[in-house]
């Protein structure tokens, strides 16, 4: 009777417990705060009541009784901000070593790749107790990948990566909803997360794999030259890309950033915009020539190159990735 | 005995209303209490438009299925719902009626600084609004109120220009009250209405103009942007073009957040002029509650991107923009406080407008602590886009902004239409808000925590019960806001002649004839006295002297 009725949801990922006991906090925090004033006004409204001849009794105000009131509130709100941003900080940041599934969301589904290789399209296996980061872009307009069960949402945006990532701890089926309006199936943009245990996962990924996405990476990255350039010595015109992921790049200009998955992104499609010290700017744009899948495929190539033992021809690492992800904070 | 037959006589006395007859004269007057009655009459229209788009929207939710609209009609509702609400009716209503109606009066000037502007600002109005019907008729918009990029820019074919155009006329009519209420308040107070004299209400307008004057320009700017990069494609918004969708939704929300305090410090002044008079009291902590005011227009205005935390912003800037989140929270616990320490030891009357007042505290006290679960960034990852938030914003918007107007309009309705409403039906309408918003808006809080996104048009099975209170919630809501049109237009007809000042309450505007006469007074007041001075006002009756003033 209660399938259609549910007071709470499903509590499938490490973060969900998290985001329920604070919000279980505020629940009793706002519920303290509204006894107070609402007991304070009933009590008032009925004690002080109109009565003929007894007039109201005039009080200017009071300095320390406005204080303790903004004061205390306020030390009660810097608390809830503190818990708050741990629970944000750990729900941002992905532990080191996450599998990677990459998103792409279009109008209006969802296209997911594991980095062994596996394709799904608004379905996403993923095994119980295992860290999965998600890095995603959008085709079009933004999207939202929510999933309620694992309180974890992540807006996707075109033209960039976003990350989230979860540790789910339940098997079972799970919603996943597009949370930003994106057009007219907005509601239709919907799917499922199927948590499995190791085991069956193990199966199913055993199967439908087209190679892991490093290996399809590295097999576009020969068909589009880019090897001519980036080769694996110091001789070539580009940058060679062994062992960049992860680590800071001295640009041209003279800034310092760190070569994440957005850096390598941007590289591809606008050469020009963060050019490594010491290379000259020309490198083509690859805007229009590579699909959002083919880019995630090349990006997953370039961080197997920083696998520890990776070599340029190296296609064995990728099924293990095990990129040093210090610089790519979810954003 | 004489004196009480020549006050009674049929003929009326002159005033603001019986002056002029004709529509040159309403359509042409600069007096700000016609001008008042022009916004109330054309918000109470957008009102009821706004109100038949929600009544559609949860219909259509009723069931699970999409099955009542098309999903294209569906998105163009909650649309255009969103947009005539906020825009055409939250914006306006208490600033542009109220406001207009009683600024001048409550500081004892004959009218507002700029009567001509004044009048600009309601053409604004009504050629924004013109536009927005014609932009409505002719296929309206599906991108949401939120305008966000590249969907606005690059991808819906409905219109955007025209829509954005409509909004953008508008606004300078937001503007023009605001610079009018500034330089009125500034400039026009009556000898001896000093600032610290003021009513409440005016230091409430005061903040909100600031609000109008600052933040209305960025928004214009925005849908000028968003203009610009649809027509000529220059990148702007749109990452194809070379663009940045964030910034887009770090300008828009830039006004549209202090706008929500455009909607809700009026209607904390309003409640603040209510609970004084009927519980006979000067309100506790004055200076504070003046002060609250300025200081959540200040702080408004640094919070904009915690409508952002899971945009893609960096979760350094979301730590700051949390933080100040719960800073603007401190001044509206203040006044919510103070409110209800001026009830202790007051001499509380129940009468309709103070019932709005009650129900107004109820609502936003739910409204702000469910602000404080949204402000805490790891909750908000999981509720922001969903019903709670949904629930949240209306606690706030129609639960507290609405309720404020509607006491309002309940207090001052002697006033401005010299008439007294049927006092038991403006209680029952009281009660029936009350318990419909809650019923419409409350089971949102649960489906925004389970999970349901907003901006949906179907849903998952589980979520049906939850949605199908919020609808039959919808009915009553909608009774209780049908019935004071009904009565309210039933007193100008058959009500019966208000007196001057029917709750012996303190402020100028009660001082004068109900309703006023063009020039609000006879002779410009001289004001001696500090606001609700209501131990003066209650003493000579007990003792039977007659007031002086």
């Amino acid at each position: 009777m209660f399938d259609n009725f549910p007071l709470w949801p499903a509590r499938a990922s490490t973060a969900a417990g998290n985001v329920d006991a604070l919000f279980i906090f505020l629940l009793i925090v706002s519920g303290l705060m509204t006894l107070l004033i609402f007991s304070a006004l009933i009590y008032f409204a009925a004690r002080y009541r109109h009565r003929r001849g007894v007039p109201a009794e005039q009080i200017e105000g009071s300095t320390p009784l406005e204080l303790t009131w903004s004061v205390i509130p306020f030390f009660v709100f810097l608390a809830i901000f503190a818990w708050g941003a741990v629970v944000y900080f750990k729900s941002r940041t992905p532990p080191r070593d996450s599998t990677e599934v990459y998103v792409v969301a279009k109008q209006w589904m969802w296209k997911l790749e594991h980095s062994e290789g596996q394709r799904e399209i608004n379905e996403l296996h993923v095994p119980v107790g295992r860290d999965v980061k998600l890095i995603m872009t959008s085709q079009d307009v933004i999207h939202s990948f929510y999933v309620p069960a694992f309180r974890m949402k992540q807006d996707v945006l075109p033209g960039r990566y976003t990350m989230a990532w979860f540790r789910a701890t339940k098997a079972g089926t799970y919603h996943l909803f597009c949370a930003e309006y994106c057009g007219t199936q907005h509601s239709g943009m919907i799917g499922s997360i199927v948590v499995m245990e190791p085991a069956q996962f193990e199966a199913w990924m055993s199967g439908g794999s087209t190679g892991p996405l490093s290996v399809t990476g590295e097999k576009i990255f020969a068909e589009l030259g880019c090897a001519t350039c980036h080769r694996a010595d110091t001789q070539g015109r580009g940058p060679n890309l062994q062992g960049v992921f992860g680590k800071p790049v001295r640009l041209e200009d003279g800034r310092t950033i760190t070569a994440d998955e957005n850096y390598i992104r941007e590289s591809i499609l606008d050469p020009g915009a963060k050019v490594v010290s010491g290379f000259k700017p020309v490198m083509p744009t690859f805007q229009g020539l590579v699909s959002e899948e083919q880019l995630n495929a090349l990006v997953a190539y370039v961080k197997s190159l920083s696998q520890p033992g990776a070599t340029p021809t190296n296609t064995a690492a990728a099924t293990q990735d095990n990129s040093t992800a210090a610089g790519s904070q979810v954003q | 005995m004489s004196m009480a037959t020549t006050t009674m006589q049929p003929v009326e006395r002159e005033n603001y209303l019986n002056k002029e007859y004709g529509a040159l004269s309403w359509l042409f007057t600069t007096d700000h209490k016609r001008i008042a009655l022009l916004y109330l009459m054309s918000i109470t229209f957008f009102f009821f438009i706004g109100g038949f788009f929600a009544l559609l929207i949860r219909l259509e939710l009723l069931t699970p299925a999409g099955d009542l609209v098309q999903p294209d009609t569906y998105n163009k509702l909650f649309t255009m719902h969103g947009m005539v609400m906020v825009f055409f009716f939250l914006i306006p209503s208490i600033p542009a009626v109220l406001g207009n109606f009683l600024v001048p009066m409550m500081i004892g000037a004959k009218d507002l600084a700029f009567p001509r502007v004044n009048l600009l600002s309601w053409y604004l109005y009504i050629i924004g609004g013109l536009m927005m019907l014609h932009c409505m008729l002719t296929g309206g918009v599906d991108t949401g109120w939120t305008f966000y990029t590249p969907f606005s820019t690059a991808f819906t074919n409905t219109k955007i220009v025209e829509a954005g155009l409509a909004i953008f006329v508008a606004g300078f009519s937001s503007i023009l009250t605001g610079l009018n209420f500034v330089v009125t308040i500034h400039r026009m107070r009556a000898p001896g209405m000093t600032w610290s004299r003021l009513p409440l209400f005016i230091w409430a307008h005061y903040a909100t103009s600031i609000i109008q004057i600052l933040g209305t320009p960025v928004i214009a700017i925005t849908i000028v942007l968003v203009a610009v990069e649809r027509t000529l494609h220059l990148g702007i918004f749109d990452p194809k073009l070379g663009g940045d969708p964030l910034l887009f939704q770090h300008l828009f929300w830039f006004y549209s957040h202090p706008a929500v305090y455009i909607m809700i410090l009026p209607s904390m002044g309003v409640v603040t002029e209510i609970i004084a008079c009927f519980a006979r009291k000067r309100i506790f902590g004055y200076s504070f509650v003046a002060f609250s005011s300025i200081a959540i227009a200040v702080f408004g205005f640094l919070v904009w991107a915690h409508h952002m935390f899971v945009a893609g912003i960096s979760i350094y800037a979301a730590l700051v923009f949390s933080l100040l989140s719960y800073a603007v929270a401190v001044p509206s616990a203040v006044k919510v406080f103070n409110w209800t320490a001026t009830l202790y030891k007051g001499s509380i009357h129940y009468d309709a407008p103070m019932l709005y007042a009650f129900g107004f505290i109820g609502l936003f006290t739910v409204g702000g602590l469910t602000g404080l679960f949204l402000a805490a960034l790891g909750i908000d990852v999981h509720v922001t886009d969903t019903y709670f938030v949904i629930a949240h914003f209306h606690y706030i918007m129609v639960g507290g902004a609405l309720m404020g107007y509607l006491g309002g309009l309940h207090f001052w309705w002697p006033k401005i239409s010299g008439r007294l409403y049927p006092e038991s039906w403006a209680r029952l309408a009281a009660l029936i808000v009350f318990l419909g918003f809650n019923l419409t808006f409350f089971p949102q809080f649960i489906l925004g925590y389970l999970g349901m996104p907003r901006r949906y048009f179907q849903y998952p099975q589980e979520f049906q019960v939850l949605n199908v209170l919020s609808t039959a919630g919808a009915t009553v809501l909608g009774v209780g806001y049908l019935l004071p049109m009904i009565y309210f237009l039933w007193s100008m007809r058959y009500g019966k002649p208000a007196p001057d000042n029917p709750w012996n309450a303190a402020g100028l505007e009660w001082k004068t004839t109900s309703p006023p006469t063009t020039f609000n007074f006879e002779e410009e007041p001289i004001v001696t006295w500090e606001a609700y001075n209501y131990d003066e006002l209650d003493a000579p009756r007990k003792e039977g002297v007659p007031i002086a003033r």
